[in-house]
């Protein structure tokens, strides 16, 4: 076991999946000799070739018909999106060609894609950098997407999406990158995709969240400990499609649920989670479930993400109001 | 001193082979043909002709659904997939089905694909087409990903891409030939200008003179061809294609060409943007017309041969029509069962849901 950043189980997982297949091929804005804005790709044009490890132009709606094109030809390309606020130049590639690839070929082809690309709050950056867009993929039939929380999650998920043989969207949280170390596997292992995790039991609330939340959601769940309510905290880790089954069984355990996202409340996943709890466990339910969610208005500028980003206090704030309904 | 842009677009003159009565205008530019092969290429383009007609027949009798009319691009089609190998590849449009029913694709599937039906995109093994594209210009950037991966694999292979002259104002276009030229891929990309896209003229996509020096753009070659004279267009793909799997990279094609028919069946009327002055004026270029007198004085056509090809094509259209009909009628279960290697649980449930409703 070694001690990693998410960031370097990223990288290490792409270079596992390099070194096993000969048809992985790893390209984006500045991936090669620059090792990515994040070195999310460090090391791994030199360690293998410009042919396996490239630049591209400028342009992520071509780098998503060359992902597409390669795929066809045999490859599995594993592209990078520099930041997902950029994902509207490649929406067309992504969600109306890649997803639908094997279906409108009736299972001739198939789009064996990754696509890599950072988004998340808290680090300052600047407009569209960091804006949490996964319910528009979630909203798209075709992709799987993840989106990991820890370095252990991060590279066995990443191992297991460029295994995919569709089109999956790994989405890698900028503040996690390099937040915390945590134990990480040398050798290869991989965590199926559709498979959420338990990060902490309990009885009284169900916290389901991903991405940063599933951190405050844990800060929160420690909190709520203090005051005698023992939160149950969910990490999804893949968004589409959720594990209805580990969701529902935590539900019918504690009666009582909310859903924790960074997106905004109108974006993200939260309003689909709260369906399916509703339409298969509401006899389990003691109490409405609630959201915790970002208010609708456009990500803010830089200054402002401290009073606009959810966090831990929001959460035990809400589940209390569930705990006491 | 002549302006830059002037300079720029005296490059792309008009490659032709054969006047608009069948006359070989430029001898040494000439295709090494066989007579076997010139009357395949004529045979093809009646045949085309002759399918067009029944299908838009068959479209207003509601016996097909969408479809994209081509009489008038039979030079600019044909042609261009007759320069191909077997294993090259071919990203079509909506409107290019002709290239992907010679390239392999059974007549009655693309039938299946104009109703609307999975089978017409279930392309038979050993068949390098994709189904056509509906967003313009994607495949523009698809193809520049395949001619990559030919390249990539050291197949001396290309991959053959085509728009119409409005998807020349796409991003993707511009990017597709960008990335191309960057990696020097294996792609061929054609536009065949018809000067309509639905009712605006080319004039008002862009204030180039020609959708060629687009190439310029890419730093690409780039070369305009008469798209009415079928050895032109044969001859400019049979060279684009042989500097690709040289490895000197991609190249752009326009074709100038018309459609005599209007847009799509979906109730498009032409008779709105276009004169009978325009029409006319075309009509007089009709590849169809030109080769056939450029065969007929080498004697290797006659008006037996050409009915000969007009019956062959009308019964296989009847026997490709019958067979779409006997195509089953899709479930709900087929379409998910398409979505992924495998299933998600929202998915499974579905299935379930929806083979119980299809056994009742």
């Amino acid at each position: 076991m070694a001690q990693m950043t998410m960031i370097q189980a990223i990288t290490d997982a792409m270079r596992t999946e390099l070194k096993n297949n000969e048809n992985v091929l790893v390209f984006g804005e500045d991936v090669g000799q620059n090792g990515g804005v994040f070195r999310a790709t460090e090391g791994l044009q030199k360690e293998f070739g410009e042919d396996r490890v490239f630049d591209t132009p400028l342009a992520e709606s071509g780098i998503g018909g060359l992902a597409l094109g390669l795929g066809l030809t045999g490859f599995r390309p594993v592209m990078e999106i520099q930041f997902f606020g950029f994902v509207f130049e490649v929406m067309d590639s992504v969600v109306a060609q890649m997803a639908r690839m094997r279906y409108r070929s009736g299972g001739v082809y198939n789009s064996p894609v990754t696509i890599r690309s950072p988004f998340g709050g808290g680090v300052k950056t600047p407009e569209l950098h960091a804006d949490n867009l996964e319910g528009l993929m979630y909203q798209s039939p075709g992709i799987k997407v993840v989106i990991p929380s820890t370095p252990y999650d991060a590279k066995g998920l990443l191992i297991s999406a460029i295994r995919d043989n569709d089109p999956v969207v790994y989405l890698e949280h900028m503040k996690l990158y390099r937040s915390f170390r945590g134990e990480v596997p040398e050798e290869e292992y991989t965590i199926e995709i559709g498979k959420a995790d338990v990060k902490r039991e309990g009885k009284d609330v169900s916290i389901i969240t991903y991405g940063a939340m599933v951190h405050a959601s844990l800060k929160a769940a420690e909190e709520l400990e203090k005051e005698g309510i023992s939160a149950e905290v969910i990490d999804l880790r893949t968004i589409s499609p959720l594990d209805i089954d580990t969701i529902i069984a935590s539900v019918e355990k504690t009666g009582r649920a909310i859903v924790v996202q960074e997106a905004q409340k109108q974006a993200g996943i939260g309003a689909f989670v709260v369906a399916e709890i509703n339409d298969r466990a509401i006899l389990s339910l003691e109490a409405p479930v609630l959201r915790v969610a970002a208010p609708d208005t456009v990500f803010p500028f830089a200054s402002a993400e401290d009073v606009w980003i959810p966090d831990h206090r929001d959460i035990v704030e809400k589940a209390k109001k569930v705990y006491n309904f | 001193m002549t302006k830059t842009i002037d300079a720029v677009q005296d490059q792309f003159e008009t490659f032709q082979i054969l006047s608009e009565d069948g006359e070989v205008v430029n001898e040494s530019a000439m295709p090494k043909l066989s007579d076997e092969q010139l009357q395949e290429l004529m045979r093809r383009m009646v045949y085309t002709r002759i399918w067009d007609q029944r299908a838009i027949s068959l479209n207003r009798q509601g016996r097909l659904g969408f479809y994209a009319p081509v009489a008038g691009q039979e030079a600019s089609m044909l042609g261009t997939q007759f320069a191909l190998d077997k294993e090259d590849w071919i990203l079509p449009g909506y409107r290019d089905i002709p290239q992907i029913v010679f390239h392999g694709l059974p007549l009655y599937q693309a039938f299946l694909y104009s109703r609307g039906h999975f089978q017409g995109g279930q392309i038979p093994e050993g068949v390098n087409v994709l189904m056509p594209q509906i967003i313009i210009g994607a495949q523009i950037i698809q193809a520049a990903g395949v001619g990559f991966g030919l390249k990539k694999n050291g197949k001396k292979n290309v991959c053959i891409t085509y728009t119409g002259d409005g998807g020349a104002s796409q991003g993707d276009f511009y990017e597709g030939l960008n990335f191309a030229g960057a990696y020097g891929a294996n792609t061929i990309f054609v536009v065949q200008n018809n000067r309509f896209a639905i009712s605006v003229p080319v004039e008002k996509q862009s204030a180039a003179k020609t959708i060629a020096q687009k190439a310029v753009a890419a730093g690409i070659e780039g070369i305009q061809v008469d798209g009415m004279d079928v050895l032109a267009v044969y001859a400019a793909t049979q060279q684009a294609r042989e500097r690709a799997i040289a490895g000197d990279g991609p190249t752009l094609i326009e074709t100038l060409t018309y459609r005599y028919g209007p847009h799509t069946m979906a109730g498009d009327d032409p008779t709105r943007y276009r004169t009978k002055e325009l029409d006319d004026e075309w009509e007089k270029k009709d590849p169809l017309v030109r080769f056939r007198k450029f065969l007929e004085k080498k004697n290797l056509w006659s008006e037996d041969q050409e009915n000969k090809v007009v019956e062959e094509a009308k019964e296989d259209i009847k026997a490709a029509i019958k067979k779409a009909d006997g195509a089953p009628k899709q479930k709900v279960t087929d379409l998910i069962n398409f979505m992924f290697e495998e299933l998600p649980y929202n998915l499974r449930e579905q299935l379930e849901e929806y083979t119980a409703k299809e056994s009742k």
